[in-house]
């Protein structure tokens, strides 16, 4: 016998480990996947597979020139790459693409600490950053199931609203690689939520929000919740755990904000889709949602003294 | 409301494997502190005779138990002993006779009161036997005129993985526990007993509710398997709705919680007078070849008992005393049985050493919210984790860090692996400063 190892307790943990849960995104992602290189062809592969790459690459040399230990192990990188990729429209060049993963994962994520350190959804700021940046390019929608060889391009369903519903839940129209289909993300989504990574209060919260809100503004609910981000967003923007609020209450009220914050941008914003930003603002607000909304103690006695500090 | 709670692997294998006495050994050593409290003073110096039950330890102080003799034989010395929580407290070593000769003192108390019941608790060096160690005699000795108690709570959830004892308790002993729970409810006069239980036990459940269904204000309430059902503000809650608050005493809420071994103890210390000298435990692990309870007389060595149970000890890695979330971590398989064991747990190294890195590898807070959603008191360890990492003494008294009652489930459910309950021991220390 060698030597006992006195630990703490416990000493039993659960299975789940930080790359699994990314592992399960990832994977709760692929029905999109498969259904923007359906719609778009293999340009769709190609451009989400540089971005996870690049988003590696850039977490791999910040860990380098950083000194920290490898992090690339814990899968969020490839998360975020593949994030990102959904939010680009298919002839994004990749030169772009691979500045669109270093905003991401340097700016964004490494400079503030790495992994759970950051305020903002690192994909969100890489797409804000390259649709300022490239304008031209990152709205840039081509038609479903074009040839390669003469682009078509036209405007996003949500700026000429012809797509039937059909269209819009299944994917056949443009847009964002990973926002044609809706039905490819609730599917995700499900599954995220099966496997207990994620809880549906904050999609729900922000999907009802901007159907109720459309309604109340004289739109088309069903088309703004199936058109555009909304269920990216929802399903997998705004379930990040680190740039969102941590308890219940904290997740509903998140996603209500974020529903009403797009149907703002929509409707009398000067750009047609409004998702990124409301989430981005969102992310800002979280701290102060997370101090609002801390869990109650059981059987806590608040001293007087203390409630009339927190009054204060 | 429904308290937070997470489900763990049972692994009750020895939960048919009856009771067996552990052959006497030739030598104990007997700690002076088994229990919550102030440590007892040896009463016996080398060279002297002692016998069965014979009080060898006792202390003045208002939180102690004495200490009894579990065997017949010689004091071969009164050392010091290293306690797994880093004190130092007395031994008494003790080389068996082997005739096992009962002292004179052992006969059965006169209960008529409270005062009498508490003094008979008192002197058969009975403690809370659920783990914790706290002196029965002073949780029945109640302050009537400040609190008004009226139910007896039975913790006979078990929710730990792998043990068993308190269900063997409950299969081999209920005669014993049902004289205790009628002496308990009858002196102290309370109108209710509520006897919680976890839904796998479902023989146990059987045995109880037949021998209690006679008697008037006694039930036997089946409860959720998941833990920590049988924390005591948890099963306080689950059986009976009351909140037992930040410092108050169960008996603050009108309420006795007694573990069921501890009440089954007193059952037959009433009829028997013999203290508390023994005790039932399950042995398992994944080096023990096989895994059962044995009934093993307190001071035994721990090396003693694994060996009974064919373990591996050359493979031992870790062993525990208790279970697997809250038990403590054994420098050496010399140490002797307390009054509180109610498990020892061996378990080996992994041999595949990138697999456990794999396991444990730790990652930064991913604010996932699982430990907030598995707190049973709805504390936020990722909060507490984090303003203990700054030392915000102010932060974590307000996020309670003092209801911690260091149950583990944080740590068990957090995905970056982090060691959220040690923290929070650590801030416990902190705060209190």
């Amino acid at each position: 016998m060698e030597k006992l190892t006195v630990s703490p307790s416990p000493h039993i943990r659960d299975g789940i480990t930080t790359s699994k849960v990314m592992t399960h995104v990832l994977i709760a992602l692929c029905p999109a996947l498969i259904m923007s290189a359906v719609v778009f062809g293999g340009r769709a592969l190609m451009l989400t597979g540089v971005c996870m790459l690049t988003a590696i690459i850039w977490e791999k040399l910040c860990n380098i020139v950083m000194k920290r230990s490898d992090t690339t192990r814990d899968i969020s990188a490839a998360v975020t790459g593949m994030l990102l990729a959904f939010n680009l429209p298919v002839t994004m060049p990749y030169w772009q693409a691979a500045i669109g993963t270093f905003v991401a994962i340097v700016i964004v994520k490494q400079l503030f600490g790495g992994l759970g350190q950051n305020f903002a959804n690192p994909a969100i700021v890489g797409r804000i950053v390259l649709m300022l940046a490239f304008t031209g390019n990152m709205t840039n929608w081509v038609v479903p199931f074009y040839d390669p060889d003469k682009i078509v391009t036209g405007a996003t369903p949500l700026v000429n609203k012809t797509a039937s519903y059909i269209d819009l839940f299944l994917g056949r129209t443009g847009g964002c690689l990973g926002e044609v289909s809706a039905a490819a993300l609730i599917i995700g989504g499900l599954y995220l939520c099966i496997m207990k990574i994620i809880s549906l209060d904050t999609p729900l919260a922000f999907i009802g929000t901007v159907f109720i809100f459309s309604y109340l503004c004289g739109e088309d609910g069903i088309y703004q919740i199936l058109a555009g981000g909304v269920m990216l967003g929802a399903f997998f923007m705004a379930t990040d755990y680190v740039t969102t609020p941590i308890t219940r209450t904290g997740k509903i009220i998140f996603g209500v904000g974020c529903g009403i914050i797009t149907c703002v941008i929509r409707f009398w914003g000067s750009y047609p889709e409004g998702v990124s930003f409301s989430i981005l603002l969102m992310n800002i607000l979280t701290p102060y949602i997370d101090m609002a909304t801390r869990t109650k103690p059981i059987g806590a006695v608040v001293k007087k003294k203390e409630a009339k500090a927190d009054e204060g | 409301m429904k308290l937070n709670s997470i489900f763990l692997p049972h692994k009750k294998g020895t939960e048919n494997s009856e009771t067996v006495a552990l052959p006497l050994p030739a030598k104990v050593k007997i700690s002076m502190s088994q229990h919550m409290g102030a440590f007892c003073e040896p009463l016996v110096k080398k060279g002297d005779r002692v016998l069965v039950g014979q009080k060898i330890g006792d202390s003045q102080a208002f939180m102690s138990c004495p200490v009894h003799s579990s065997v017949s034989g010689t004091v071969t010395a009164v050392t010091d002993l290293l306690l797994p929580g880093g004190k130092v407290c007395k031994e008494v070593e003790i080389d068996t006779d082997g005739l096992q000769e009962v002292s004179p003192e052992v006969k059965p108390p006169v209960i008529i009161d409270k005062a009498s019941l508490c003094e008979a608790v008192k002197q058969s060096g009975c403690c809370g036997m659920g783990g914790a160690g706290f002196p029965t005699h002073i949780k029945l000795n109640y302050n009537e005129a400040k609190c008004k108690v009226d139910t007896l709570v039975i913790n006979a959830a078990e929710c730990e993985p792998y043990i068993t004892s308190d269900y063997r308790e409950m299969i081999e002993n209920w005669e014993d526990v049902m004289t205790g729970i009628l002496l308990v409810k009858s002196v102290l006069g309370l109108d209710r007993v509520v006897i919680g239980i976890e839904d796998n036990k479902p023989a146990a459940i059987k045995i109880l509710r037949e021998k209690t269904a006679g008697e008037d204000g006694v039930e036997v309430k089946v409860l959720r398997s998941c833990y920590p059902q049988g924390a005591e503000k948890v099963i306080a809650y689950n059986t009976t709705g009351r909140v037992i608050m930040e410092g108050q005493l169960p008996s603050d809420q009108g309420l006795i919680v007694m573990n069921v071994t501890t009440v089954g103890f007193i059952g037959q210390y009433s009829k028997t007078g013999m203290p508390l000298i023994t005790k039932r435990l399950t042995v398992d692990g994944d080096i023990v070849a096989t895994p059962c309870n044995v009934s093993a007389p307190i001071g035994v060595t721990l090396s003693e008992i694994l060996k009974f149970a064919d373990c591996n000890l050359e493979a031992a890695h870790k062993i525990l005393l208790g279970g697997p979330m809250m038990g403590m971590c054994v420098y050496d398989t010399e140490m002797p049985l307390s009054k509180t064991n109610n498990a020892v747990l061996a378990f080996k190294a992994e041999i595949d050493r990138k697999k456990i890195e794999d396991k444990c590898r730790q990652t930064n807070c991913i604010k996932c919210g699982r430990c907030i959603s598995a707190c049973p008191l709805n504390l936020m360890p990722t909060e507490l984790e984090k303003a203990y990492d700054r030392r915000d003494k102010e932060a974590l008294n307000k996020l309670k860090v003092g209801l911690c009652m260091n149950c583990g489930s944080c740590s068990y459910v957090c995905p970056a692996k982090r060691n959220l309950a040690e923290k929070n021991q650590l801030a416990k220390a902190f705060a209190r400063s």
